[in-house]
């Protein structure tokens, strides 16, 4: 038994901790080591670090490179149609004498720029609506995804095609009509109408993955905790479900950036992605294929940018979703 | 067991539902119609446009048009092969792409799932490496790059294979691109589910009887790690499909990917849809297959 005089309670004890006193300390020693232990996995993953650098290299090579060139991407230079490789024109010119290498930079910065975006369109529409089925549950729950499967079983590749078939007119004249999306119109409809696809239906996959952590995460027993103790929603969220998952996310919108450039490139190839002048990687490599017999090296350098490129990201974000997620590591 | 196959039935028919009204929709919202580019007059373009019902409000075209896929009857072509109808031209297409489809569908099976079970068994060695090189080089180079190389190295410079389909080892070519992707992915899909399964204890029970490795990984494992390849089916399918957009037109085949890839570039609306709703017809019911075949080869796994 404990005697009340036993039991040394001086009076600092009673007086109320500041606010923040152990949230700060608690969440934030476990965010950095998790980062950094994420980090330390990274830099031990020799394939994942090699592929990080290709896509640096890559990057520079497509953004300073047009600069540094003489010529542009949609100069004609007349009497240099059809040029092998030389050292006036390393990657040699196709068949209005338009410079390759400045164009294959740009098809490299479309590409990516394609990538990048539809990716992060896919991060949030899809994790918006995953973590809000997840959390709401019940009925609301069952028909959203209801709704993702409907859309899952969808054949994407021939909905982008009758998509964009039918938003090209309008968006074309949406863009030229309208003044502040006038900076849109150099990249084509064909750009815009690849974002809007991908928002329409690549999300899904996203969705399925956040709303499966979110279940998972509810029942997990340090969230109860914290539910106990009298944590609101939006901490819970941000504090919680966010960190747990964000390796996941990270991972699975990165191996979304390959995915949209090939999409891109099979679209070139049907002759609807990126309009000309403008150049994509794929629709280099789709022109060039005109030409094939003659002038394989049209063909060569944007292929091999392409793949490298794919390569890369497919890589990195395996490499990216060992070291974020141990617990899903397959090998 | 059945309720739930039920379920996943009528999800399947819903899909596909959705998918027919959407493209029928989309489809009508293009501006202009089908007979804009023909040098036609105002009259008779007007009466084309009354002779295939273009003139009735869209609610009772829908209705028509779904009334007539029951039918199998998905209206004739107005551009490619104009006034033949849309079923005939996907029957007949079909037939060929389902020649090279099956055969690059076996070869991709036959050469990924052995190639993937091999770089599980000498995981972390030079096959391994090799193979796990490979096969990510094989998932991240577009089809019709690996149409053009082949074309370039085996038509162009070797001379051993024709140009096109229709000649003597014709198909070579097309059944090769039509494979590689799925065949590469199917070695990395293999050799991961591999060896999740190879650390599980009945293995180490077959070990300790004396079983051979070899036997372990081919036999035992094999068949546990075969779940996820079976889910794979279904978009191996579709990635069949779309690689045969792909072959087909660069090596001339008349099946049905090329005629979608012409049916875009002509704008023939009512070919697109044709071939747009078979396809997802045909890809729903392998995904819907593949969802029934995954709980019959493991009853531990609930289909929702």
């Amino acid at each position: 038994m404990i005697l009340s005089s036993q039991l040394k309670i001086r009076e600092e004890d009673l007086l109320p901790l500041e606010r923040d006193y152990y949230r700060d300390e608690g969440s934030n020693t476990q965010e950095i080591s998790f980062l950094k232990a994420a980090w330390q996995r990274l830099l031990a993953n020799r394939i994942a670090m090699c592929s990080l650098l290709v896509i640096l290299l890559i990057l520079l090579f497509s953004a300073i490179g047009p600069s540094l060139s003489p010529y542009s991407y949609e100069q004609q230079i007349y009497g240099d149609e059809n040029m092998p490789p030389s050292w006036t024109h390393p990657f040699g010119t196709d068949r209005l004498g338009r410079d390759l290498m400045v164009r294959c930079m740009i098809g490299t910065r479309i590409s990516l720029t394609v990538g990048i975006i539809s990716a992060v369109i896919v991060l949030i529409i899809g994790s918006i609506y995953g973590s809000v089925s997840g959390l709401v549950g019940g009925k609301v729950d069952l028909i959203m995804m209801r709704i993702v499967d409907v859309v899952y079983s969808v054949p994407e590749i021939l909905l982008i095609v009758v998509i964009k078939l039918v938003i090209d007119e309008p968006l074309t004249r949406l863009v030229t009509s309208t003044p502040f999306l006038k900076p849109l119109q150099k990249m084509g409809s064909g750009l815009i109408a690849i974002f809007i696809v991908y928002g329409c239906l690549y999300w899904v996959g996203m969705a399925r993955i956040v709303r499966g952590q979110v279940l998972q995460l509810k029942e997990m027993e340090y969230v109860t905790a914290a539910e106990a103790l009298g944590a609101g929603k939006s901490w819970l969220i941000r504090k919680h479900l966010i960190p747990n998952c964000i390796g996941q996310l990270i991972a699975t919108a990165m191996l979304q950036i390959p995915s949209a450039i090939f999409t891109e490139a099979f679209l070139s190839f049907l002759g609807i992605g990126v309009s000309a002048p403008m150049a994509s990687l794929g629709s280099l490599t789709s022109e060039a294929l005109s030409g094939l017999t003659t002038a394989p090296y049209r063909m060569i350098f944007p292929a091999a940018l392409i793949s490298l490129i794919i390569l890369a990201f497919n890589l990195f974000g395996d490499g990216l979703r060992d070291a974020l997620d141990p617990k899903m590591k397959k090998r | 067991m059945a309720e739930k196959i039920i379920r996943r039935v009528l999800l399947a028919a819903f899909s596909l539902f959705v998918i027919i009204s959407i493209t029928f929709f989309l489809m009508n919202l293009i501006p202009g119609d089908p007979f804009m580019s023909e040098k036609a007059t105002e009259e008779s373009r007007a009466v084309l446009i009354a002779k295939y019902g273009l003139d009735q409000p869209l609610l009772v075209q829908y209705g028509k048009y779904l009334a007539g896929l029951f039918h199998g009857d998905m209206g004739t072509s107005y551009v490619l092969q104009k006034g033949r109808a849309i079923s005939t031209i996907v029957t007949d297409a079909f037939a060929v792409s389902v020649k090279l489809g099956i055969r690059a569908l076996l070869l991709a099976v036959l050469l990924g799932v052995p190639l993937g079970c091999v770089a599980g068994f000498f995981k972390d060695k030079l096959p391994d490496g090799i193979l796990r090189v490979t096969s990510a080089i094989g998932i991240s180079v577009p089809g019709y790059v690996i149409a053009a190389v082949l074309m370039l190295v085996f038509a162009v410079k070797l001379r051993i294979l024709p140009v096109s389909y229709g000649r003597p080892m014709g198909e070579i070519m097309p059944i090769v691109t039509l494979a590689v992707y799925p065949a590469c992915y199917l070695t990395r899909l293999t050799r991961a589910s591999i060896l999740e399964v190879l650390g599980q204890d009945y293995l180490k029970t077959e070990r300790a009887k004396g079983m051979s490795e070899l036997v372990v990984i081919f036999i035992h494992a094999l068949k546990n790690s075969l779940v996820p390849i079976i889910t794979y089916l279904g978009p191996l399918t579709a990635s069949i499909l779309t690689g045969g957009f792909v072959a087909e037109s660069v090596f001339n085949v008349p099946g049905l990917g090329r005629y979608f890839v012409n049916a875009i570039s002509a704008r023939d609306y009512t070919l697109i849809m044709g071939v747009t709703i078979f396809y997802a017809a045909l890809i729903i019911f392998m995904n819907l297959l593949c969802d029934i075949l995954y709980q019959v080869v493991d009853p531990r796994i609930k289909i929702g």
